[in-house]
């Protein structure tokens, strides 16, 4: 559960594993493009959301975050990205540390990375074309005609380039999150994160979400987080998984181990089972007292 | 607690929230300032909010402005007939728009109509994170959405004041004139005669500017502080349409002591 079978520092582990020395389960290395290191968040009202911890994202790779809603894999993805600061522990994102790092820097890095938002987070106010010209228009000086090709290609490679023309209003909800699957790989971006891409799809916009960005990933020789608590589609595509619950990382491992897992919170979440360490019922008193004359709501 | 405890308690709480509040305001004007080369560089966003803010707000300003100025065309003949000096109609019906009534009421219109307008906008991006999306992007949403939207309502607000007034005298004018038959040319004279450029004219042009910059600071700053749910953003819309209101009426206060008595 605690190797990258098909990362580049795989190696190391046989290595470390010949000379019987244990190895540090989250090497630093170059070909991490992301790397977090005792990472721990809270909010002013002293609620923690995230607390130690620890991650490594090899590149050209696509990687899981998956637990239950609310449990920080949002707040994690955000972390990444230099939208919000960790309260302590470090994030390193091509190589350079987010923690310290000024608007115009942390900028700077975004340009090289996109982020794919839960309902595509579309211009509502721009068509489809336009929509996946904005990076373009906004951060190259690329005249019309090339910028027209480029938007054609991007949505010629989600399926769309015959929507081109349409408003988001006009859009299915599928079809909705392929634009922003354009708009996101617009200028190539070497790494890609994905927040919940497979919420609310039907079956077919879920299957066809999942497998283009298996193969943007692969074609751009990008690298792809997604935060999900889709499991079945998810297992498909990715290459690792971490899961998180409470805030913690309390296993990860690739979609073969996951799905062997005894580990009773992913066993419960990778089969879908209604009790387990996540209970059905919220905590509540007895539930015959609670029933009982004159006790209150 | 003691109810007079808990209550200056709650009084203490809502000041220290109130100058908060305002301090972020300020930072945030201040952001928005230091983003309007950024607007004016891209010129196509800010002509498009002006667009949005004021011709779009055209129709509600010209038709109030004609009613207005005809009620005062009524109003101010069955005044002056009392003292018989109708032919001052012109002059009563004019200094009442450019000075007052120009800046006070169209700043009123403008922050229903554009004013939430522009909150809503930014209230719904936020909530539908198309502004998160821009950051992500490397696009400040500060320099791409409310430095234009800024501009854009700062620029309509004094024109819109002067399509007001112009049409306020207008409806004077057919209600005056047209109407009662008071003389056309005493009617158009004794205005050109009694209305000062510097002292009224410019003076309600600064009065409405002002007012565009309150009203337009409230509206986008309501927006991009809304929570993100469909209740913040109808309360954030609501809140933009308040304070406005008795923004403009308190500056409407303090300039008019400045600029037609001093002060002191």
């Amino acid at each position: 559960m605690r190797e990258f079978p098909r990362c580049p520092t795989a190696g190391l582990f046989q290595y470390y594993a010949a000379l019987k020395i244990k190895p540090d389960p989250h090497p630093v290395s170059a070909d991490n493009v992301v790397e977090i290191d005792r990472l721990s968040f809270g909010y002013n009202s002293g609620r923690q959301v995230l607390a130690d911890i620890n991650m490594r994202i090899p590149r050209g790779k696509v990687v899981a975050i998956m637990g239950q809603s609310g449990c920080g894999k949002t707040t994690l993805l955000r972390m990444m990205g230099g939208a919000l600061r960790p309260s302590s522990g470090d994030v390193r994102v091509f190589g350079e540390s987010l923690v310290h790092k000024k608007q115009d820097e942390i900028y700077r890095l975004r340009r090289r990375m996109s982020m794919l938002f839960q309902f595509g987070a579309l211009f509502t106010d721009m068509s489809t074309f336009e929509n996946v010209a904005f990076p373009m228009r906004e951060h190259t000086r690329l005249d019309e005609s090339m910028i027209r090709d480029l938007v054609l290609m991007k949505l010629h490679a989600v399926g769309l380039r015959g929507a081109s023309h349409l408003m988001p209003s006009e859009l299915s909800g599928g079809m909705a999150r392929r634009v922003a699957l354009a708009r996101a790989i617009a200028l190539d971006p070497e790494l890609v994160m994905y927040d919940e891409p497979f919420a609310g799809l039907d079956p077919i916009s879920l299957s066809v979400i999942g497998q283009l960005i298996r193969a943007l990933n692969d074609a751009l020789g990008a690298t792809s987080i997604i935060v999900t608590h889709d499991v079945q589609e998810s297992l498909k595509i990715v290459d690792y998984i971490y899961f998180v619950a409470d805030g913690r990382i309390i296993a990860q491992g690739t979609a073969d181990e996951v799905r062997s897992s005894q580990v009773p919170y992913v066993h419960q979440f990778v089969w879908g089972e209604t009790d387990g360490p996540v209970p059905f019922q919220y905590p509540a008193p007895d539930y015959a007292s609670h029933l009982g004359a004159g006790s209150k709501p | 607690m003691n109810p007079l405890a808990q209550l200056l308690r709650s009084i203490g709480a809502r000041t220290i929230d109130g100058i908060w509040r305002l301090g972020f305001a300020t930072r945030f004007l201040i952001a928005t300032l230091s983003h309007t080369p950024a607007a004016f560089r891209r010129l196509h966003l800010t002509i498009r909010e002006v667009y949005f803010s004021g011709v779009l707000s055209l129709t509600i300003i010209v038709v109030s402005g004609l009613f207005v100025g005809m009620v005062l065309g009524l109003q101010g003949y069955d005044t002056l007939v009392r003292f018989g000096a109708t032919e001052a109609l012109g002059v009563l019906v004019a200094l009442s728009l450019v000075r007052e009534l120009g800046p006070v009421v169209a700043a009123l219109l403008f922050a229903s109509r554009a004013g939430s307008a522009i909150t809503a906008e930014i209230g719904l991006m936020k909530a539908t994170e198309q502004l998160d999306a821009m950051d992500m992007m490397a696009i400040d949403p500060v320099a791409r959405v409310v430095a234009p939207r800024f501009w854009g309502g700062v620029l309509s607000m004094p024109l819109l004041a002067a399509m007001f007034s112009a049409t306020g005298i207008l409806g004077g004018y057919l209600v005056g004139v047209v109407l009662i038959g008071v003389d056309s040319g005493q009617f158009w004279s004794q205005m050109q005669n009694s209305v000062n450029f510097r002292d009224d004219i410019v003076n309600g042009i600064i009065k409405s500017a002002v007012f565009g910059v309150a009203i337009t600071w409230i509206a986008v700053f309501e927006g991009y502080e809304a929570p993100p749910t469909a209740e913040g953003v109808s309360r954030a819309t609501t809140r933009t349409v308040v304070t406005s209101a008795l923004v403009i009426l308190a500056l409407d206060f303090i300039l008019t002591a400045f600029m037609f008595r001093g002060i002191g």
